[in-house]
């Protein structure tokens, strides 16, 4: 799963800084964070926090002002662009808040986008999709088009999308926001299962302190700061 | 590119109006072209129909048959020229007609021509007093063995056959022998009647390099005629260029329309899909694989729009009474019309390169609903 045993992810003295003006705005500041495979740390934090910056930082989507970024082994903090969206389509899940499904495609299909915008392998990621379809519980959703699917179901097509990559590690933005809390709960559980049963670190963005048990570990981020909890 | 093609599939609704814009558009294009091709074709085609690879005229002439002539001796000289294998001697006069049965003041414009070496289609010339008829005259009234008074001297020529394609200047022609056409030409236009043996011009036929031939014939007389290959010829019928281009003109206007007409329906599809190229983009999309989905839409549509509009062309060629419109469908008007659109489709979709290219993959990340 990951190189030589590394951490699924090393952030050290991660800084993130955006230009306004003739101000700057520090976004993330020294932020140091190890999350070992297998583990899932929840970020907390209210809005505003850098929990978006931070999740993108360590998702490959952002480039740090400063600092060292290392998901599974691999130090991504000098990729070009262009590198790093061959990365994250390659070692990196994500499972947004808003748009996150191909609306004109079918579960199946959304799934395999994966393979379609990357070097194409034809077979075996089909049957990769219909696997991950099965053990998600969607195995006769395959065909139906996301509009016709619960919010629940939504979530179950997003987190095997994530997962059609074999990642090392997988960010869920907000996962449970749109969902109530019996379901935000189902979600929560679901996610923990497939990641403790696959051995897949994950970050749980969420402002929602009641899903924070689902990890193993919380972090909170406020002004850009982190504040770890010990691991429980 | 498969993701593009099934939206395409799955949603044909929203493209629905740029595929219904665009075949407006190609019915114009082709509408525009076989109009181009009808004027240019009832034009030119006695030039054409010629069996020459020259045309010699007058010095100073400008091309024009009217104030063109040759005598005798300068097509003694062009014959002697290395090179040229055939010469014939070629006049035209052009008046009005009246038709039988037609009434009075129903006259046809006719171009007369008297020639020596058969243009393809016909015999060599008739009998004095007889020619073949255009085509077009059938769709006019006239049959063969009907006898035409031409001009202000009511000249009377039977018409002994039919022959396609020999149109000159949006006239229909008759052809006849070189002395048939001095008898109309001096008893309708004695101000510019030929002596014997002499023609407007010369069609020639050559061996070898035609341009170097017609640089010899021109050396070889002196400078006292201008000669110029067939197609050269029939551009400088009256009107040819003109209509060529201002046609082409408004052709490139169209295709400007069409480009505008993609970039502005591409560019809100872009818009629209912000979000989603955002998502795509964050979980390994590259902006490439995205743009060239694009285009490949673009393209799409003005296939679609192009086969439309080839089908229309088809049915307008298949419905118009002849005579009435002078379109022509040429199957390479309508493969250069769809490689037109086409080209501007893609045109048109390059212009929201830079709107996929600025997305952000970030803005899919921290976004609430």
């Amino acid at each position: 799963m990951t190189k030589d045993g590394a951490p699924a992810l090393r952030m050290d003295s991660v800084r993130k800084v955006y230009p306004t003006g003739d101000e700057e705005v520090v976004a993330l500041d020294h932020a140091t964070l190890t999350i070992d495979h297998e583990e899932i740390v929840a970020l907390v934090g209210p809005s505003g926090s850098g929990k978006t910056t931070l999740c993108s930082i360590a998702g490959g989507i952002l480039s740090p002002t400063a600092g060292t970024v290392v998901v599974a082994g691999a130090d991504i903090t000098g990729y070009s662009a262009r590198r790093l969206t061959d990365f994250r389509r390659e070692h990196v899940g994500f499972v947004f808040q808003t748009v996150n499904l191909v609306p004109f495609l079918t579960a199946r299909e959304n799934l395999l986008v994966v393979d379609e915008i990357g070097r194409r392998t034809g077979a075996p990621a089909r049957k990769r999709a219909d696997q991950l379809l099965e053990e998600l519980g969607l195995a006769g959703r395959g065909r139906h088009l996301p509009a016709t699917l619960s919010g629940g179901q939504r979530q179950r097509v997003a987190i095997g999308r994530a997962l059609m990559n074999d990642p090392d590690l997988v960010l869920f933005d907000e996962p449970t926001s749109a969902l109530d809390t019996q379901l935000g709960e189902q979600v929560m559980e679901l996610i923990r299962d497939e990641m403790n049963s696959r051995g897949i670190a994950a970050v749980v963005v969420t402002h929602d302190e009641r899903m924070t048990h689902y990890a193993d570990r919380t972090v909170h981020i406020t002004d850009g700061v982190l504040e770890g909890s010990p691991p429980r | 590119m498969r993701l593009a093609l099934r939206e395409m599939r799955r949603q044909p609704g929203r493209f629905a109006t740029a595929v219904a814009l665009l075949t407006l558009i190609a019915m114009l294009l082709m509408l525009l072209g076989g109009l181009l091709d009808g004027l240019i074709q009832r034009s030119t085609g006695a030039i054409r129909a010629q069996p020459a690879d020259l045309v010699v005229f007058s010095a100073a002439s400008e091309h024009s048959f009217l104030r063109s002539r040759i005598s005798p001796e300068i097509r003694a000289r062009v014959a002697a020229v290395p090179g040229v294998t055939r010469v014939g001697g070629i006049g035209v006069s052009q008046l009005a007609a009246r038709v039988p049965g037609n009434g009075p003041r129903d006259l046809v414009d006719v171009a007369l021509f008297g020639y020596e070496e058969a243009p393809s289609g016909l015999p060599s010339p008739p009998a004095a007093g007889r020619a073949y008829a255009d085509r077009v005259f059938e769709d006019q009234g006239v049959k063969k063995g009907d006898t035409l008074s031409l001009g202000p001297a009511r000249t009377p020529v039977r018409v002994i056959g039919f022959v396609e394609d020999v149109s000159y200047s949006g006239a229909g022609t008759l052809w006849a022998s070189p002395q048939t056409w001095r008898d109309v030409q001096d008893a309708n236009r004695p101000g510019s009647s030929v002596g014997a043996g002499v023609f407007q011009a010369l069609v020639v036929r050559t061996s070898g390099d035609a341009s170097a031939v017609a640089r010899r014939i021109d050396r070889a007389t002196g400078g006292a005629t201008v000669t110029v290959s067939r197609a050269d010829a029939a551009d400088a019928i009256g009107g040819v260029r003109q209509q060529r281009s201002v046609f082409n003109q408004i052709i490139g206007v169209t295709l400007v329309i069409a480009i505008v007409v993609v970039a502005l329906f591409f560019a809100l599809l872009t818009v629209e899909r912000i979000g989603l190229y955002g998502m795509l983009k964050a979980i390994g999309a590259r902006s490439r694989t995205l743009f060239g989905g694009v285009v490949v839409q673009a393209v799409v549509v003005a296939l679609m729009a192009a086969t439309i509009g080839s089908g229309f062309a088809l049915l307008l060629d298949r419905t118009l009474p002849p005579g009435t419109i002078p379109y022509q469908l040429l199957p390479n008007r309508l493969i250069v019309s769809s490689i037109a659109l086409v080209l501007a489709a893609v045109v048109g979709s390059a212009f929201s390169l830079r709107r996929v290219l600025r997305v952000d993959p970030a803005s899919a990340i921290g976004r609430s609903s």
